[in-house]
């Protein structure tokens, strides 16, 4: 089960012709899939098109019922290659992943769909983590179409225009022989809008039928000599069909009027930055007409050079608006220029940043730096010489504290830092490889644990220099998620291969977590779709590892830590595997609140923990917060003069994980720490037996408290 | 330049540009700003506008800082649509929400809340970012600091403690932003429109009203003034006459002391006889007296004041008497069940997780045996294997309770102990050094005492902090003398809390060290 379900809104699917459709951006995409007479979809999860997945698997029903096959792929890799169905059979298929990281990923299978060609329509679904929010290195995708030579489309980020790209980005694929890659940014990925519904189509060749009747194109088997063959029908045929297709179907974009002094050319995907710019400068209306001709890419690969030139004459000057580097746009337009002779001044990455995302703040003074250089008249009077200071207002940089994203309240990984914490305090710092997953939080305070993350699967990959030994064990990090896409292979495999004496520590979920919590292999949930409940342990032992420790409740960090420490004391040599388990405590909640919650209202018995801090124990020293961090565990001051250290208090939204109290015990740092189980519809039995109890214990305390002063009530404050 | 091409000229600002209404709300991932959100977005298209929202999903926002971030504007009918940013930028926000005082901070810091057009809508509680929490010392943010700016930088400000609001009525905090919003009245709807959107969304409806309804009247300022915190002044002289003969004299003793101080003595008079007896009471008093003597009555008898409040501290130390005594108390287990809504038909189990080791076992022996003992590492080990493991009392139960009962009620006892005679030891050690520091500069006296702060935790935790006081006590002696001694310890100080190992320390140590060390070979240079 993911996070997030799209049940509801998947209903939004069946909509008919004429009608309208009001939701994101990604369900968008799906419906869109659907209007074009898909065949098959796929991909694999990551921000920002998780969702898109989630979207899928909700809607496989309604995709079973168009005769469209969805498979959840082993990775981008996977996804990729899925698309050789569309090589030689007639059929739209699309799959999605994030880039750039996806696509690095993909890029083997992409490169040989590439050079293979197309006969049905292939499109890839890139959603691009770049800029604020995002979670990987900061790179565009753009590079690999400009490689392999596969179109690259980057359409305007609303609803209406991302759904016709959709279409426009399967006859161009058909009509080219090409797989085209549409890019979607982050926040467009989940932009809410309208447009208007067509009917949905079933493929016109579905994948049941085409394997009932097999074909093969021997034109299209990537070997010499075809290859060579293909390589110039890449640059003789394929792309020019492309060019044509793309200007008789006006696929890019002109705004404002035909004639102007200056001109912007931009990426689809930037079209409302620019107008939002032009808005504050009062050249553009709310509406998006602008005063400068503004020419928009939605094919971003490949460039139109009449086109671009067309624009461009005339004109003193053009601004490029192009996010990321290299400045691939404006390099080839500047050959393009060049050859033509032309004298216009271009402007891109001179009045805008060579690298960093294009916030509205960069893109008003990119704009406006334009403006200055190529055409100040134009500026409104208050732009070019403001005369309103603006009032001071204090710095708040030193006060606000950042928040990168951590571990949720109750994660089962805390533990296992908070583990390796305690033994690198007793054994000393090891040389520790992390990984992709939510598990790569570890590298951030308070655990600082975890350096290189070379991709995903790939942390024990990572330590391979260091599988020769020495005199400590380097330690890699691998998720439950990372293992099946390429961890068991690319990095447990090649470590039993290696003879490696290395620890790796897999972090088993139970979900392909950071991703939204997808189900995948060894996943414990019942999957009516799917195989899952398939052990961790059982394919470590398949590929040879021999010392397998499996932990099934990581909160125990007293054994964790002691496991670990076995996993670097021990003579056996080989790789050491621990599978240390526990589910992805966030999805576990959303799982059992709700049966937890009708249990309490039918009356059975329920036990619900909670964690709390004696104040007047805790001394304030925050050493649990050193190996916590835990979002509910937080601090409170105390109204009390003799005490100047805030205490640890733990809030309403403990979900009883019990990190703290076992980091407390493993450490022997404080008896602070109590858990309250509050039980919810005892047994009478059960009630009673606690009545006597309380009769009891009140007997003996009220006994003690006549025997002292009662100082409380002296002082007003109780002495805590 | 181009003589063809027609020259434009500096057109209006489109005045329609002006109905936009630009909304950000900046929220902790976790917070319920998605549903927030959801709720503005079909508010609005309710009513007829036009809207585009956008947000991040994914693992950056697991717990860390994220935006979400709406565009509205009447829709004009012509079928054209409005072009909208999709995120929000600098000088350009029209209503700011944020779910967290230092999330409006940052709104402030990223230049999202601006005099001339932001509505900014925050909820004043924190919630503690990693690099706060994880200081030895006090890491908290300044919050005064962040409304202070926001003060500033917003064009109306509506301020105050939305999740409180939001947990009266077992809610998040969305209901009560939402609230807020509506209250604010900063959108051109009326309050059924908010009203229909929270009940269309069709989860928690009822709870989420109540929220919302409380949030709005607090936003409008007319929400029923909250009941005061029954917050007794404390009396000039506080009742205690049925405490008894000794109570009456430790108390007399109290108005002998400096006035600036005695609130702190009072308090520290408390805090030693409810640790111990009467008896310890006037054996404070008499230590916090001869500080008192040296008192020239700086910053209002400061140096009696901090001497009161340390010395207390270090006299009420952490053994595992009191932390037995403190988990046996009645007003304990009240406590633990109103927090935990331990309400009718409910039961509560509780759980206390203690680790005791050798070491705390022998320090309640008495004086003597116990350092016989410690001096044997081979018995201590013995002890240490018996002794040291993780031990899980179900406090409810009769025989666990009984077992921390007895063990508070070693009371009596505790001045025989181990623990005790080291205590009292490494006390008197550090106020004759205080003493000392404060003859010759009040100051350095102040701060010397001050030091004690660093004395805290349990087990190794505690170690540590001994050294870290050790040292700086160290450090603090060898500055006397100095005009800067006061602020040299301060810093010494300052810097032991900075982190756990103490490396600020140590580098401050060895700043100290050059010019104090340069001191001390010029004055031996000197005399040979």
């Amino acid at each position: 089960m993911a996070e997030r379900s799209f049940r509801n809104e998947v209903q939004h699917l069946k909509l008919g012709a004429g009608e309208t459709f009001t939701g994101e951006g990604i369900l968008a995409i799906t419906k869109a899939l659907l209007e074009c007479g898909v065949g098959y979809v796929g991909g694999y999860q990551g921000a920002p098109i998780s969702h898109l997945m989630d979207v899928l698997a909700d809607a496989e029903e309604i995709l079973s019922d168009l005769g469209v096959r969805f498979e959840a792929n082993a990775s981008e890799a996977a996804a990729a290659a899925m698309l050789a169905a569309s090589v030689h059979y007639p059929i739209r298929g699309a799959v999605t992943f994030k880039g750039p990281v996806g696509v690095n990923v993909a890029s083997d299978a992409l490169a040989n769909l590439s050079s293979a060609g197309v006969t049905g329509g292939a499109l890839v679904i890139v959603g691009e983590d770049y800029g604020e929010g995002s979670s990987i290195m900061q790179e565009r995708s753009d590079a690999f179409a400009r490689k392999s030579q596969f179109w690259l489309m980057d359409p305007r980020p609303n609803l209406p225009s991302i759904v016709r790209a959709v279409e426009q980005g399967f006859d161009l694929s058909e009509a080219s022989n090409t797989p085209v890659m549409m890019l979607v940014r982050i926040r467009a990925c989940h932009v809410t809008g309208q447009f208007m519904t067509r009917d949905n189509k079933r493929p016109p060749l579905t994948v049941r039928k085409a394997l009932a009747n097999p074909r093969r194109d021997v034109a299209r088997v990537v070997l010499p000599p075809m290859s060579y063959a293909q390589e110039q029908d890449k640059v003789r045929n394929r792309w020019p069909a492309a060019v044509n297709f793309i200007r008789a179907n006006k696929l890019n974009e002109r705004f404002g009027p035909d004639q102007g002094r200056i001109g912007v050319i931009c990426q689809g995907g930037m079209f409302n930055a620019t107008v939002r710019a032009l808005q504050r400068l009062g050249l553009a209306d709310l509406y998006g007409q602008t005063d400068i001709p503004l020419h928009v890419l939605n094919v971003t690969y490949p460039l139109l050079e009449d086109e671009l030139l067309e624009f461009c004459a005339g004109k003193d000057a053009v601004l490029v608006v192009e996010e990321g580097q290299p400045a691939f746009i404006e390099e080839t337009l500047a050959g393009m220029l060049y050859r033509a002779g032309a004298r216009v001044k271009l402007h891109g990455k001179d009045t805008l940043p060579l690298a960093g995302e294009y916030t509205g703040q960069v893109m008003l003074e990119g704009v406006e730096a334009f403006l200055r250089r190529a055409a100040p008249d134009l500026l409104p009077a208050r732009v070019r010489a403001p005369n309103a200071l603006a009032p001071a207002i204090p710095d708040l940089s030193k006060t606000v504290p950042i928040r990168p994203p951590g571990f949720c309240t109750g994660c089962p990984e805390r533990p296992i830092f908070a583990a390796m914490k305690l033994v690198q305090q007793e054994l000393g710092e090891h040389q520790i490889a992390g990984d992709i997953g939510c598990h790569l939080f570890g590298a951030l305070p308070p655990f600082n644990i975890g350096g290189a993350t070379m991709g995903y699967g790939l942390g024990p990959a990572s330590n391979g220099a260091f599988d020769g030994g020495g005199d400590k064990r380097p330690i890699a990090i691998l998720g439950d998620g990372g293992f099946w896409h390429n961890g068991l292979s690319s990095s447990i495999g090649n470590m039993v291969y290696n003879k490696s004496d290395g620890v790796v520590v897999i972090v088993d979920n139970f979900y392909s977590a950071a991703t939204g919590g997808q189900d995948i292999l060894s996943s414990r949930a019942r999957n009516p779709t799917r195989t899952t409940n398939q052990p961790i342990e059982k394919a470590l032992r398949g590929v040879g590892v021999d010392w397998v420790r499996v932990i099934d409740r990581t909160y125990d960090v007293a054994r964790m830590r002691d496991v670990l420490r076995e996993a670097l004391t021990t003579p056996v040599k080989g790789p050491k595997v621990i599978v240390a388990s526990s589910e992805c405590m966030l999805n576990r909640q959303r799982r059992e609140k709700p049966i937890v919650n009708a249990a309490i209202r039918d009356g059975r018995r329920v036990e619900k923990p909670r964690f709390g801090v004696d104040a007047d124990i805790c001394t304030g020293d925050h050493a649990c917060m050193r190996l916590s961090g835990c979002p509910s565990l937080g601090l409170k001051r105390l109204d009390d003069p003799l005490r100047d250290d805030p205490v640890a208090h733990i809030d309403q939204s403990c979900v009883g994980c019990g990190n703290c109290g076992e980091v407390a015990d493993a450490a022997i740092l404080c008896p602070s720490f109590y858990e309250a189980r509050v039980v919810h519809n005892p047994s009478a039995l059960e009630a009673r037996l606690d009545r006597w109890r309380r009769g009891v214990i009140g007997w003996l305390q009220t006994r003690r408290a006549r025997k002292r002063p009662d100082l409380a009530a002296v002082q007003g404050v109780a002495a805590e | 330049m181009n003589e063809a091409a027609p020259i434009l000229t500096p057109a209006p600002r489109d005045a329609t540009l002006d109905t936009v209404i630009k909304l950000a709300v900046m929220a902790v991932g976790g917070q319920g700003g998605g549903v927030l959100t959801g709720w503005i977005e079909s508010m609005a298209r309710a009513q007829g506008w036009a809207v585009q929202a956008t947000s991040v999903a994914g693992v950056a926002q697991r717990t860390g800082a994220t935006i979400y971030y709406i565009e509205m504007a009447r829709d004009g009918g012509e079928g054209a649509a409005p072009v909208f940013s999709l995120a929000p930028a600098a000088g350009d926000v029209d209503i700011l929400i944020a779910a967290e005082l230092m999330e409006a901070g940052r709104a402030v810091l990223r230049g999202f809340v601006t005099p001339d057009r932001t509505t900014l809508i925050a909820s004043n509680h924190r919630a503690l970012a990693v690099s706060e929490k994880t200081v030895p010392g006090d890491g908290i943010a300044h919050a005064e600091e962040v409304v202070a700016a926001a003060e500033l930088a917003a064009q109306r400000l509506i301020l105050f403690d939305m999740e409180a609001v939001a947990q009266r009525a077992g809610t998040v905090i969305s209901a009560a932003l939402f609230g807020a919003l509506a209250g604010s009245v900063s959108l051109p709807f009326a309050r059924h429109a908010y009203e229909h959107a929270i009940r269309a969304s069709g989860r928690g409806v009822e709870a989420s009203l109540t929220a919302f309804d409380a949030a709005f009247a607090e936003a409008r300022g007319d929400a029923p003034a909250a009941a005061a915190t029954a917050e007794v002044p404390a009396p000039a002289t506080p009742p205690g006459a049925h405490l008894g003969a000794d109570w009456v004299a430790l108390l007399g003793r109290i108005d002998r002391v400096p006035r600036g101080a005695r609130d702190m003595v009072r308090a520290g008079l408390v805090k030693v006889v409810g640790f111990q007896d009467m008896g310890y009471g006037f054996e404070y008093l008499d230590r916090v007296a001869r500080v008192a003597t040296l008192d020239m009555g700086a910053g209002d008898h400061e140096l009696t004041r901090e001497a009161a409040k340390y010395v207390a501290n270090a006299m009420a130390y952490d053994d595992m008497i009191r932390v037995a005594d403190a988990k046996t108390r009645p007003d304990r287990f009240a406590r633990i069940r109103d927090e935990m809504g331990v309400a009718d038909g409910r039961l509560l189990r509780l759980i206390d997780y203690t680790h005791p080791r050798a070491e705390e076992v022998v320090s309640l022996f008495p004086a003597r045996l116990g350092r016989w003992v410690t001096a044997r590492p081979r018995l201590m080990g013995w002890i240490d294997r018996r002794v040291n493991r993780g031990r899980r009392l179900r406090s409810d139960r009769i025989l666990p309770f009984l077992q921390l009962y007895l063990l508070a009620g070693l009371r009596g006892w505790r001045r025989r102990t181990l623990r005790h005679a080291a205590e009292m030891a490494h006390l008197d050690g550090w106020l004759e050094v205080a003493l000392e520091h404060a003859r010759c500069d009040p100051a350095h006296g102040v701060e010397t005492l001050r030091l004690r702060r660093l004395v805290k935790g349990y087990a190794d935790t505690h170690a540590r902090g001994l050294s870290k006081f050790d040292r700086a006590l160290a450090g603090a002696q060898a500055v006397a003398g100095r005009k800067d001694a006061a602020d040299w310890t301060r810093r010494l100080r300052e810097a032991a809390l900075q982190d756990e190992e103490g490396l600020a320390l140590d580098g401050a140590l060895r700043t100290i060290g050059t010019f104090a060390g340069a001191a001390r070979d010029q004055s031996t240079s000197s005399t040979e």
